[in-house]
């Protein structure tokens, strides 16, 4: 190409091929076109065509959570653009690396209230970690490989370009801009990581808590825990960091974590966290939270020290560095009895034993090995999927956690699948998510991916909001019923020339996953489960974690509403 | 805020400035920050530099030290922030000016004229039923003129918010700066900034 064809749209491709990325999800239309119509020039580029935005930028943070990689989305302004906001929210409360690229109008019409304009840079400001609005061509290649390492270093995020139609019209001059180099992440201060090996020295009851920060440090972090022998526990988000086979692992813990991994919270006497937030899905009531513990913080992020908890020990630094670093110098804690106390937690964990989702659930991640990715969208099924699943490595559990997005793990799963086509993307929805991202069984179609499989865990309900209205409402069941109008799933699935399974009891669930999963194809699995069931244990809102309910209680006689 | 420091230190006034790259939207970034985080600025106020594409804010946070820290520590994340200067920390300098309209009679005139030279508040504006003055000076002096005249009947008044500098004479006592470790490598130096040393308080030298 010379050097007199070279648009900004055509700038923004050769920069996005400069950094290795090969594959982006989005949407066109008229703000974007140009860059549209440069993609034609860039083969080496994969364009995935998701059916609404919203598909598109989860897709790209299933590919991004997949590989821990930057995933990358497109859409036009306006309508496109707002479609992302979601999307954009989600990957910042997950600290997902994501580079999301929009059209806008031209720039003498900007802020003129034009056709299909949106405020995008002002809309996304609270939800994106930097965004820019690209107003001269030959800054363009710049601002893509500026933000592309803002996403993706320190603690990651997304970051979003905003590119005025003119400006991806303008012919570009400069140079392509190469990638930065990724900075090298700090060293937690030697002082820091001292004090926190004299604390663990001393614990009697210690407990390590890793969160989503660490999934890059899962080695290490499994030889610190092994050389100290401490109980690991992992959070919704840090599942996979340790191997869930080794016996030191407690579970999750919050708010439908485990039994031994909230009360071995709670009786800890030093707690070393690595690579969370401390979300108040995971510590329950705060003054309650690990009350008699000395609290080691590992954290990249400065914001997040001290941010909920009080941090006895701040280490500030790389999770990676910082468990090499606290892995020096470990001697063998023998603390018999603490083991034997959380052996006696763990024996209360119980199997799903009746017919109803845990059962279900528990049948499908029976099934998976330790490559296939596991994504699931919100709801019950996420958190049984949570409990249930034995993840051995990071990044294959996928779901959203600080956002809680429905409609995130269908799309989600699909890039995860396309970043990993050799692996199995299981994604586990309810009735309910599934149905805010349906539409992408058409993506599904058009690309022909073959190792996406779907399971819907149909209960007829929104459960989780059906559970909380159980519980804290008296029974009183307010618009969460869609029973009467839910589709035929395996119609549905077929419209779009997917196979699909069906399953209504245990007996006939064995069969049905097998030939579900035994399917060359994606294909998907309806699950019916009966209506009324509750993910237990849980934290109710507002408690401490010691003030779980292990449980379900026996069910009070429904309350009729009051105005019925 | 749960911050857990909160139980151990009253709520107070601290005072901060931020240097910040000179773009569109910066301050609608930072404002909206404090604003989602729940954090209330007391004052602010922004002005160029003498680095050309650098301004500098000053805002009045109210809140325990473990609010202002955790203020400080969000708005050290954001690209556009190059640093934070944390003045309780520091020696400094501080100066707001404030325009204050007050009503007057021909019996309190002089009197009025009086205690504004006490302040050695300037007149700027001169009304038969009003006078307005300009006094600069750091909070204390102003709030102080300020009740004087209240008796008198204040119309209105108008502050810049506070701006200050840390004092020249302690450019050997290091400097309480928060800066992050990503965010020093990362960005292009602006000209004539170093950022210094940065130290972090609350939980001092593990950082």
């Amino acid at each position: 190409m010379t050097q007199q064809d070279m648009t900004g749209a055509k700038a923004l491709w050769a920069t996005l091929v400069r950094h290795g990325i090969s594959t982006v999800f989005g949407y066109p239309g008229g703000a974007i076109m140009p860059v549209y119509d440069a993609l034609t020039f860039y083969p080496e580029v994969r364009h995935v065509l998701a059916r609404h935005e919203q598909g598109a930028i989860h897709a790209a943070e299933g590919w991004a959570k997949a590989t821990g990689e930057i995933g990358v989305c497109l859409a036009t302004s306006g309508p496109g653009a707002t479609n992302l906001v979601t999307g954009l929210a989600d990957a910042m409360m997950d600290s997902v690396p994501l580079l999301a690229i929009t059209g806008n109008v031209a720039r003498h019409l900007m802020g003129t209230d034009a056709f299909q304009e949106a405020d995008i840079t002002g809309i996304t400001l609270p939800i994106t970690k930097h965004n820019y609005v690209v107003r001269d061509v030959e800054e363009l290649p710049q601002v893509i490989a500026e933000a592309i390492r803002i996403a993706r270093s320190g603690r990651p995020g997304p970051v979003l370009v905003d590119i005025p139609k003119d400006i991806q019209l303008a012919p570009y001059h400069g140079e392509i801009t190469a990638p930065h180099a990724r900075p090298e992440a700090p060293a937690p201060a030697p002082e820091a990581t001292e004090r926190a090996r004299e604390l663990l020295r001393g614990a009697k009851k210690p407990v390590i808590l890793v969160g989503g920060g660490s999934l890059d440090a899962a080695a290490e972090i499994t030889a610190l825990a092994r050389a100290w022998d401490i109980p690991v526990i992992t959070t919704l988000m840090g599942l996979g960091a340790f191997p869930a086979s080794d016996p030191l692992w407690l579970g999750m813990p919050g708010m439908h974590g485990s039994v031994a991994a909230n009360r071995a919270i709670s009786e800890a006497d030093v707690l070393l966290g690595i690579g969370l937030r401390f979300d108040d899905r995971v510590t329950g009531r705060v003054s309650g939270f690990a009350p008699n513990a000395a609290i080691i913080h590992v954290e990249l992020d400065a914001a997040e020290i001290g941010k909920i908890v009080r941090t006895h020990v701040p280490v500030r630094g790389d999770a990676r560095v910082a468990a090499r670093l606290l892995t020096e110098g470990a001697q063998k804690l023998d603390l018999p009895e603490w083991k034997a106390q959380i052996g006696e937690w763990k024996s209360r964990t119980r199997q799903p034993d009746h017919w109803g989702a845990a059962h279900a659930v528990q049948a499908v991640v029976g099934r998976l090995g330790p490559d296939d990715i596991l994504s699931s969208d919100v709801g019950q099924h996420q958190m049984l999927a949570a409990q249930l699943a034995r993840f051995e490595r990071p990044r294959r559990w996928i779901n959203s956690g600080g956002l809680g997005t429905m409609g995130f793990g269908f799309p989600a799963a699909i890039g995860a699948g396309m970043a990993e086509p050799g692996v199995r993307s299981v994604v586990i929805a309810g009735d309910g998510g599934f149905q805010m991202t349906a539409q992408e069984l058409a993506t599904l179609k058009m690309y022909d991916i073959r190792n996406v499989k779907i399971c819907i865990i149909n209960n007829s309900y929104l459960g989780m909001v059906r559970q909380w209205q159980e519980m804290f409402h008296e029974r009183r069941y307010s618009e969460v019923w869609l029973g009467d109008s839910n589709p035929d799933f395996l119609k549905l699935a077929d419209a779009y020339d997917v196979p699909g399974y069906r399953a209504s009891s245990a007996e006939e669930l064995p069969a049905a996953i097998d030939a579900w999963l035994a399917d060359p194809r994606s294909s998907l699995l309806e699950v019916v489960v009966p209506h009324e069931h509750a993910v237990f244990p849980m934290v109710p809102a507002g408690a401490a974690l010691n003030e779980m309910i292990e449980a379900e209680p026996p069910r009070a006689p429904r309350k009729e509403a009051k105005d019925a | 805020m749960t911050a857990p420091t909160s139980q151990d230190h009253p709520q107070r006034d601290h005072l901060v400035s931020a240097l910040v790259r000179d773009e569109p939207r910066v301050l609608t970034r930072i404002t909206s920050l404090f604003g989602r985080r729940g954090y209330n600025i007391r004052s602010l106020s922004v002005g160029s530099t003498e680095h050309p594409g650098v301004s500098r804010m000053t805002f009045v946070v109210t809140g325990d030290r473990g609010v202002v820290e955790q203020a400080m520590r969000q708005l050290e994340k954001l690209h556009d922030v190059i640093k934070i200067i944390d003045h309780s920390l520091e020696k400094y300098v501080d100066r707001e000016l404030v325009l204050v309209k007050v009503a007057i009679t021909p019996e309190s005139r002089v009197e009025v004229r009086q205690i504004a030279e006490d302040f050695r508040a300037r007149i700027v504006d001169v009304g038969r039923h009003a006078l307005t003055f300009e006094v600069t000076g750091d909070e204390g002096k102003i709030t102080a003129f300020i009740e004087q005249m209240r008796s008198f009947g204040i119309l209105e008044t108008m502050r810049t918010g506070r701006i200050a500098l840390t004092r020249g004479s302690n450019a050997d006592i290091p400097s309480h700066v928060y800066h992050g470790g990503e965010t020093e490598t990362l960005r292009p130096a602006v000209e004539g900034i170093e950022p210094r040393e940065e130290r972090a308080r609350g939980v001092p030298n593990l950082f």
